[in-house]
Parts: structure tokens; sequence; C-alpha cells
């Protein structure tokens, strides 16, 4: 029997590219790729660290760039930044798929498990971009920059700069990412990706402190406003539920009292 | 701004002004070019959710709830004994920045009672719309209500400013216009119409010569109607939304399930229940008509006059026409898999990328994700055990009905998936 390989790499995107590179050029057979952190050292296995170099992982996009559509392409980062417990593996399968000679770039076989489930993870993690991109609620604080912190299920800041930057052009924003300890700012330039060093405090009611009354007004009245337009008569739990699950409601003004 | 004012106003603009379902921020694009404020993305986008379950998109407001007409099916009417409130032109364009800044809204969505004239309404309609986009330099989404009998020349400005304009019809028959609202006329919401059709042909076709020709409302027109403050049958609604479609380009007709506000002899009784599930039917036949390439004459005729409520109007349909089944997946074009009860446009599209490379079998038909508990009655695949010709209508729909997990419900809304 052949023994495993288990495939280390940093975590960053880059870094699964050269795991892809390496199980190619290491001919490593039964691969199976975790983050470094996730390690834990199991008998009869081998390990493989894999450093992350710009110039492999270039080489492996461009490969599959060649061979996959804009929608593939996006769809194999989303899968990516869904960080499911065992995505690198069904993406190497995914992968080596594409790499196949046969494989065409026309049409997408749905009926193939590995490329369904790539699709179906790429969804979820789709799902997850445009929620945050519903429910963000910036906080202006005084100086001068509107923030929100958030806590998505998968890791799609990298997902939203694009909107956020687009839309709120002439305004400072940074949106913050509690679970994962990073967020993204505006400056009015470009974004940058920042992380800070006291991580412990920061979530939305640390950022209403920093806030002048004026932001509090405006909470109050958006608040008003969301009690308004609700129709009694029309009154659906269940629906309203399925809609914003309750796990999101600690980031709306609108869902608690101030 | 005083809070305290500012906040009784909302109360009192916001509750007039939700009864009117147009939610919808999509359907245009306007691009952020100078580091302005906003833009429009042609997805829309649901910044939250009312308690009963319908998107929040847009800052919905009146301008004033004084009127001097007297509608009877509308909350807003001269003779209603309410509080009455307006706010300042200013105040609506602060209002907007501030929410769109803290990413509340998409946009705006200004309707408003009609006082003094026509006229003088939509021209306090517009310089909310123009100081937005001119001095705050903001390109969310504006959607603007065309107030019945304004001339041409305001609608013509409008449109300037605006991504969408609309008109509501609310009540889908002439006669039951004059029950209801005596001192309008119908021609009186046709002309505003009318005339935004003829400026969005007339700028789409200066633009073809002249690059940068403004752009007038990006996002076309739509329309409401009340469903069920009159006798009206599902056909005349159908064929009056089809037509609205037709004759105006329509992008959007809504159809608004009538919520007793008024006791009103001529209106439903106040205990009467809010037809929410009829109205799902008919939001589910406007996507078929608009998207899945059905007539409307096929769906509703004189033989068949009101949608069935306990199922879909394509199942209806298809137990109607159950000559035309079983279709073979693995063979039947785009059109005809569209037909199918349980598969939608998205399952059409990856049946035909899947048959590619393999003949489907039922567990292929799963994994893609169609309906089988009411498309196995319909289709034949590379599978052998299907389901033989000899059901009859009545039975296939038992059968549907007993497996459905979805139940038919009271609750229902058009915000939930329309077909699966
Ligand atoms: S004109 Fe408009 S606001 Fe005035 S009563 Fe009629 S429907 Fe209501």
């Amino acid at each position: 029997m052949n023994p495993q390989t288990i495939v280390l790499y940093d975590g960053s995107f880059d870094g699964f590219l050269c795991c892809v590179f390496e199980v190619y050029a290491k001919r490593i057979t039964a691969p199976i790729i975790r983050k470094t952190h996730q390690s834990n050292n199991q008998l009869f296995t081998v390990t493989e660290q894999i450093l992350t170099k710009e110039n492999k992982a270039q080489r492996v996009w461009k490969a599959l760039k060649n061979k996959t559509t804009k929608t593939e392409q996006n769809n194999i980062f989303k899968a990516f930044l869904s960080e499911i417990k065992g995505v690198e593996n069904t993406l190497l399968n995914y992968i080596c798929h594409v790499f196949n000679s046969d494989y065409s770039k026309k049409s997408i076989d749905f009926s193939n498990k590995d490329i369904l489930k790539i699709s179906q993870v790429a969804k979820m993690v789709g799902r997850e971009k445009h929620r945050m991109e519903a429910f963000v609620r910036f906080q202006l604080t005084q100086d001068n920059i509107y923030i929100s912190t958030v806590a998505p299920d998968f890791n799609v800041l990298p997902l939203i700069i694009h909107h956020f930057k687009d839309r709120y052009a002439d305004q400072k924003w940074l949106i913050y990412d509690t679970k994962r300890k990073y967020g993204i700012y505006y400056n009015l330039n470009r974004v940058d990706i920042i992380t800070f060093e006291n991580t412990a405090a920061i979530d939305q009611q640390m950022v209403k402190n920093k806030c002048g009354d004026e932001e509090i007004d405006f909470q109050k009245l958006w608040s008003t406003y969301y009690k308004s337009v609700t129709i009694k008569s029309r009154k659906n739990d269940r629906l309203h539920r399925q809609h914003i699950p309750k796990r999101y409601w600690k980031y709306l003004t609108e869902k608690y009292t101030i | 701004m005083s809070f305290e004012r500012i906040n009784e106003k909302l109360t009192i603009l916001a509750d007039a002004a939700k009864y009117d379902v147009s939610c919808a921020s999509s359907g245009g694009k306007r691009a952020n070019p100078n580091k302005g404020l906003g833009n429009t993305t042609a997805m829309g986008i649901c910044h939250s959710y009312t308690e009963d379950g319908r998107c929040v998109s847009l800052l919905k407001i009146l301008l004033t709830n004084h009127c001097i007409y007297d509608c009877a099916y509308c909350i807003t009417r001269k003779s209603n004994d309410i509080k009455r409130a307006a706010f300042k032109i200013q105040e609506v364009v602060d209002l907007t920045m501030n929410f769109y800044r803290r990413n509340y809204i998409e946009g705006l969505f200004l309707s408003s009672g009609i006082f003094k004239n026509s006229d003088y309404t939509m021209e306090r309609l517009i310089s909310v719309a123009k100081k937005l986009r001119l001095e705050e330099n903001f390109n969310g989404y504006i959607h603007l209500k065309s107030i019945p009998g304004a001339s041409d020349e305001l609608m013509r400005q409008a449109g300037l400013y605006a991504d969408r304009l609309s008109v509501n019809i609310e009540i889908p028959t002439i006669s039951g216009l004059k029950l209801l609202a005596p001192d309008k006329k119908h021609d009186d919401f046709i002309k505003p119409m009318k005339k935004v059709r003829n400026e969005i042909i007339q700028y789409k076709n200066e633009r073809k010569i002249i690059k940068n020709t403004p752009r007038y409302a990006p996002a076309g027109q739509s329309t409401q109607m009340i469903i069920g403050a009159t006798g009206e049958t599902d056909r005349d609604i159908m064929y009056s939304a089809t037509y609205y479609y037709k004759k105006y380009n329509m992008r959007r007709v809504y159809y608004s399930g009538y919520i007793p506000v008024l006791e009103d002899n001529r209106l439903p009784a106040l205990e009467t229940e809010v037809p929410i599930l009829r109205e799902n039917r008919l939001y589910q036949t406007d996507w078929l008509l608009r998207f899945y390439g059905f007539s409307v004459a096929e769906l509703l005729n004189d033989s068949h006059k009101n949608l069935d409520l306990d199922i879909d109007p394509k199942l209806s349909w298809a137990l109607r026409n159950l000559h035309l089944f079983p279709v073979d997946v693995n063979k039947a074009d785009k059109r005809l898999l569209a037909r199918i009860p349980g598969i939608g446009i998205q399952s059409v599209y990856k049946i035909i990328q899947a048959r590619i490379y393999r003949n489907l079998d039922w567990t292929h038909l799963k994994a893609i994700g169609i309906a089988l508990n009411r498309a196995q009655y319909f289709i034949t695949c590379s599978s052998k055990d299907f389901y033989k010709k000899d059901l009859t209508p009545l039975s296939i729909k038992n059968k549907i009905l007993k497996s459905s997990n979805t139940k038919y419900k009271k609750h229902f809304n058009q915000q939930l998936s329309l077909f699966s």
C-alpha cells in the first residue's frame, strides 16, 4: 500500500497553487493537502512542507486560465475561500480533471462529482459574499472613517473589495473580520489589508463608542424607518428568518434596539 | 437637523409608502465614474428584510401624505382622518445620503400624495432627484413616482435624473377604477406612461448616433396593480399586465394583494385576509410569461379564468396538457425543457451542459437539483423505470401534493423562490 503524503502549506491561495505544482512535479500519488496549523502528525504518513513561491503559483494559475472559463476560475477561488476542511483536495481533483487533455472549456460537465461539488461550494460562498454586501452596516466614527465589523461564515472579504471600493469611492471605510482578525481599509485611494495588535475588543459596540451624536441619531432614524415599513397583517417570522438568519442580527443596526 | 421632527415625519411618511410593493433596485446600471457616491448594479441588493419577509432595499417614503384626491383603496385619501406631514426637499436629500453612506440602502424611492396639482407635486419630486444627482454627486438608485396627469415636459426631466419611473394603475380594470377613484381619469395614468415610453425609445435611438446622449430612466418603468379590491379575475389581471408590458415596455408589473385599511362599502371588509397566495401565483404566472416562453392564453383563458391556488401555474398547465408529455430530457430542446414542472431555468442550463457527456438518468437529474417529486411524472430519461402514461391529471396532482414538502400553506410570499 502506498503511504499517504500530507502536503502542508501556509493557507494562502498562492500556497495552495504551489501544492498543485509540487504534486505534479514530484508525482505525489495520494496527497492530502492541509494548512500547516491544522497538521497533526500521524503514524505511517509522509509529510511534505510546501514553500509558497509566487512564480510557481502563477504558472499553475496561467495554465488553469488557458483551460477554463472566467466563471470556473472564480469558482475555484471562491471554493478555496470556503475554508471547508478538505476542500483543497476536491479542488485538486477538479484541477487534475481540467489538466486532462480532453477537458473542454465550452461546456461544464455537471455530472462529474468534483465539478458539481466545487460549483455548489462556490455558490455557498457567493451567497455569503452577497450577504456581506447587504448586511455590512457602517458607523461613522469621529475620525471620519466609516467602520463595520463582520464575522462571515467564509473568508469573503477578498471578494467584496471591488464592490465597496466602487460604491463608496468618496468616503474612507474599513470592514473588519472579527473571526479572522483582519480588515480591508480604503483610504480614498486604494484598499489595503490591515491587522491590529490588540484584536480582542473589536466589535460593533466598540466602534459605536467612537461615534458622535449624529451617528447615533442616524442609527435611530434607520430603526424608525425599519419599524415603519413592516406590514403587520402580513407578518411572517419563518420567512423573515429565512432571509436574515439569526446569526447576522447582531450586525444589523435595525435588529438591535438602541 | 432636528432629530425629533425628522423622526416623526419619517414614521408617518414611511408608513404611508409601504403599501407600494415594487422594491426592486435592479435592472439599471449606473457607474460611479467621478469618484462620487454610489453606483447601481444590475442585480440590486436587499439590505434588510421586514418582519413580513419583504426586501428592504430602498428608502421608500412619500414626500407628503397631504392629498387632494379621495381614492377609496388608499390610506392617504383626503377623507381619511390621519396625521399628515411633509418633508422638505433638503431633508429627503440628507436622509438618502446618510442612509446610503452607511450601507443601509441602494437608493431612494420617492412617491407623494398630490398636493395643489399634479405638476406642482411632480416638480418637487424632480427637485429631490436633481439635487441628489447634481449637487451631491449621487449615483445610487432613484425611483420616482410619475404623478398621474403630470405634464410631458416634467416627465422628460424626471427621466434624466431617475433610474426608474412608475405610475401605479392600482385597479386592473377601467370599471373598477371608476368605482373606487371616481375623480381620477384612466387617461391621467396613461399620459405620463406614454411620455416615458416615448422618451426611452427616443433617447435610446439618439444614443446609437451620439455616444454621450444622457441616459433616460435606464431602469425603465414599472407599475403596480392591487389584487382583490374589486372582483376582477386572474385572467383580467394578467391580460392587463400583458398589455402594459407590450404597449408601454414595462420592465415590471407588480401585484399587491389588497390590505384592508379602510371601512368602505365598495371594498372588501376590514377583516378580509390579504390574498398572499393568490399574489404569489400571479407573480409565478408573470415569470412564466417573461422568462419561460408561455403566452398568457395558455395559462389563463375562457375555460380557465383563475389560477389554481393549490398548485403552481406551470404544473397546472402541464396537467391540462398531458398529451404533450412525457418529454425525453436527453433530447428535448431548451424551450420544451423549461415547460416541465419542477425544472427551472437554471436546471435547464445544467441539463443541456451535462447531457453532452452522457445520457442522464434519475441520479444525475437529482444531483443537478431537479425537483423530481414533480418532474418525474412528466419526463423520461435513460433510467428504465418511469411513470406510465395512464395516470390521470387528478391522480398526478394528488401524488404531488402529498409528496410536496413545501406544503401549500397560508404563508407564502412573492419573495420566496418562485420555482424550484
Ligand atoms: S391620489 Fe394617490 S395618494 Fe392621493 S388618494 Fe389617490 S392613490 Fe392616494
